[in-house]
């Protein structure tokens, strides 16, 4: 059994808990006295550093929403100065306004340090290599990925997305033995390499899949590794976590969460009630040692459960399983994270459509495919079916520009939408996982 | 009245997703309020088309159709009487080609008039000073409307 950092990864339960709490004093210290964000949030909480006496007590911390960067966007609730920051990543927020992750040094450390343990946990090392089948750029997923294989010593292939043919023939050409990319994207290119007569399981070397960044089921982790002949293992993270920070090992039984990294508790999503582990509810995560952006008690959104135990591959740390699903109505579309409200402040700008849509989400074959369906405004109505052409492209357009996800665009009758009175149910989704 | 205004035809467009009923519906709604149609034509695009019809009442037909929910245009066309037998055609567009007239779309019927070519041109005073100098016959729009 292969460990990256086999003090840490092994210590004892009593000893990590130890660590988490020291660490979190520290946190809460530096935060009230540095981020006017939180030292405000904590005072309307009336919770003073001094009242964390015990790993338990980060109950007492008020929580911290995707709402929070949008509101103090772009960097407003950075703890680290211009000078300390080696880094931005960008995601989508919830409207219009992106999330902007700032980094440190030591914030790009932890994150490499994180993905170099669970890529050993699950057999990674010298003499594989990686193929990064992630997006490289603003997306965590391409350079995060990128950076913790190298750091332990596998051979990377930035191939980032795109362009399958091109990256079945790399796979056999460079001897591709990992991949890192979606679950669906995996599962289209086994569709276009049998178009191109290859066999995936029998004319190339890849032997696993470091999958994530969508949901995805027990069944389609079956027809994987059926199908393809490989191991596929869940890795979780988000932007504001860091990025893909937290990897299946060898077990396949959850990821495991580095207690020196991250605190994670699963609520009651209505009544903030802590649960138990195996029980079903939000995950939420404080980062123990984040300097540019750290997240305290953070909402991500993410429905899931956990497992305390120490788990047979000998790590201490707590295992949470594939995310099963969402508090909100956040979409995951090839990847990227997609909310309702984005479309709807895309369409403001459309005074051609009116503000109604709905939202049409299937598999064509094994990607992703989304149908946003809007109303022609009577007042921009022509007889002109090039006018009315141009309007859906402008749609599509501006959908694309918000959501960095291609859009097709359905016009429809004015009125012909469904209306809502309270929380509108905007969204059809009709994958099957 | 202007020459244009004699000739000009006040066409309604009805905007339609592409899917059962609807041209069902429109047919409906006009059948309630006694409207004729003399001619009408289907555009498609992807997904959606545009009912475009030739009523006897189309004030009447717009305020009905827009009262259920339709989006409806009224669009100017001209109508040019052709001769009913081969040929017909013919001389009506090369006529058009001649004086470089573009048809931006067309659509055409056999009456008690005889042939009649419904079009829809960018200019439809320049068409209808053109044509009628031509010697072509345009049918006024109070034999439609």
């Amino acid at each position: 059994m292969m460990f990256w950092d086999p003090r840490v990864e092994e210590m004892p339960k009593e000893e990590l808990q130890k660590l988490q709490y020291k660490l979190l004093k520290t946190l809460v210290y530096r935060l009230y006295s540095f981020s006017p964000f939180y030292h405000d949030r904590m005072k309307q909480s009336g919770v003073h550093p001094d009242d964390i006496q015990m790993l338990g007590d980060i109950r007492k911390l008020p929580f911290m929403y995707k709402r929070d960067l949008r509101d103090n966007y772009p960097d407003k609730i950075f703890v680290a100065g211009q000078d300390d920051l080696v880094r931005y990543h960008v995601s989508s927020g919830t409207t219009g306004k992106p999330t902007v992750v700032g980094y440190t040094r030591n914030d790009l450390d932890h994150w490499t340090a994180s993905l170099a343990r669970g890529l050993v946990s699950c057999g990674l090392g010298r003499g594989d290599v990686l193929q990064v089948s992630y997006g490289y750029g603003l997306f965590t997923g391409g350079l995060g990925l990128h950076y913790g294989a190298e750091r332990v010593g596998a051979t990377v292939l930035p191939t980032s997305v795109g362009n399958t043919e091109r990256q079945i023939e790399l796979m056999q050409d460079l001897h591709t033995t990992a991949i890192a990319c979606t679950p669906s994207y995996l599962l289209h290119m086994g569709e276009v390499a049998e178009k191109m007569g290859v066999s995936i399981r029998d004319d190339t070397e890849l032997r696993m899949g470091i999958l994530g960044a969508e949901p995805w089921s027990d069944t389609m982790k079956a027809r994987i590794e059926d199908w393809l002949g490989i191991k596929a293992y869940d890795i979780y993270g988000t932007s504001e976590l860091s990025g893909p920070m937290f990897c299946e090992c060898s077990e396949q039984k959850g990821f495991h969460v580095w207690g020196d990294l991250a605190y994670i508790e699963i609520l009651d999503p209505e009544t903030g009630e802590s649960l138990g582990p195996g029980e079903k509810g939000e995950l939420v995560v404080t980062m123990l040692q984040k300097e540019a952006l750290p997240m305290i008690r953070y909402r991500i959104g993410d429905i899931t459960s956990y497992d305390d135990g120490v788990c047979a591959c000998g790590r201490t740390h707590p295992r949470v399983m594939r995310i099963s699903g969402r508090v909100d109505d956040m979409l995951i579309i090839r990847g990227i994270n997609v909310f309702p409200s984005q479309i709807e402040y895309a369409l403001m700008a459309v005074p051609e459509v009116g503000q109604h849509f709905q939202i049409v989400v299937d598999r064509k074959g094994a990607l992703d495919d989304m149908l946003v369906r809007v109303e022609v405004s009577r007042e921009s109505f022509s007889d002109k079916i090039t006018d009315l052409m141009a309007i859906r492209k402008n749609v599509e357009h501006k959908l694309r520009n918000t959501l960095n996800v291609a859009v097709n665009v359905e016009l429809v009758e004015p009125g012909s939408l469904p209306r809502f009175e309270g929380k509108a149910k905007r969204v059809i989704d009709r994958r099957q996982l | 009245m202007t020459e244009t205004d004699r000739y000009v035809i006040k066409q309604i467009s009805i905007f339609s997703e592409n899917r059962p009923g609807r041209l069902a519906a429109i047919a409906k709604a006009l059948t309630e309020e006694n409207i004729n149609i003399l001619a009408f034509s289907i555009a498609e695009a992807d997904g959606f088309g545009v009912v475009r019809a030739l009523v006897d009442k189309p004030k009447k037909a717009y305020e009905k159709l827009t009262g259920i929910g339709f989006n409806v245009a009224f669009t100017d066309v001209i109508a040019v009487k052709m001769r009913d037998s081969p040929g017909g055609l013919y001389e009506i567009a090369k006529m058009l080609a001649n004086v470089q007239i573009n048809i931006e779309y067309s659509y055409a019927y056999t009456g008690k008039e005889g042939g009649v070519l419904i079009l829809r041109v960018d200019d439809a005073e320049q068409a209808v000073r053109l044509i009628t100098s031509l010697g072509a016959t345009l049918l006024e729009s109070r034999v439609f409307q």
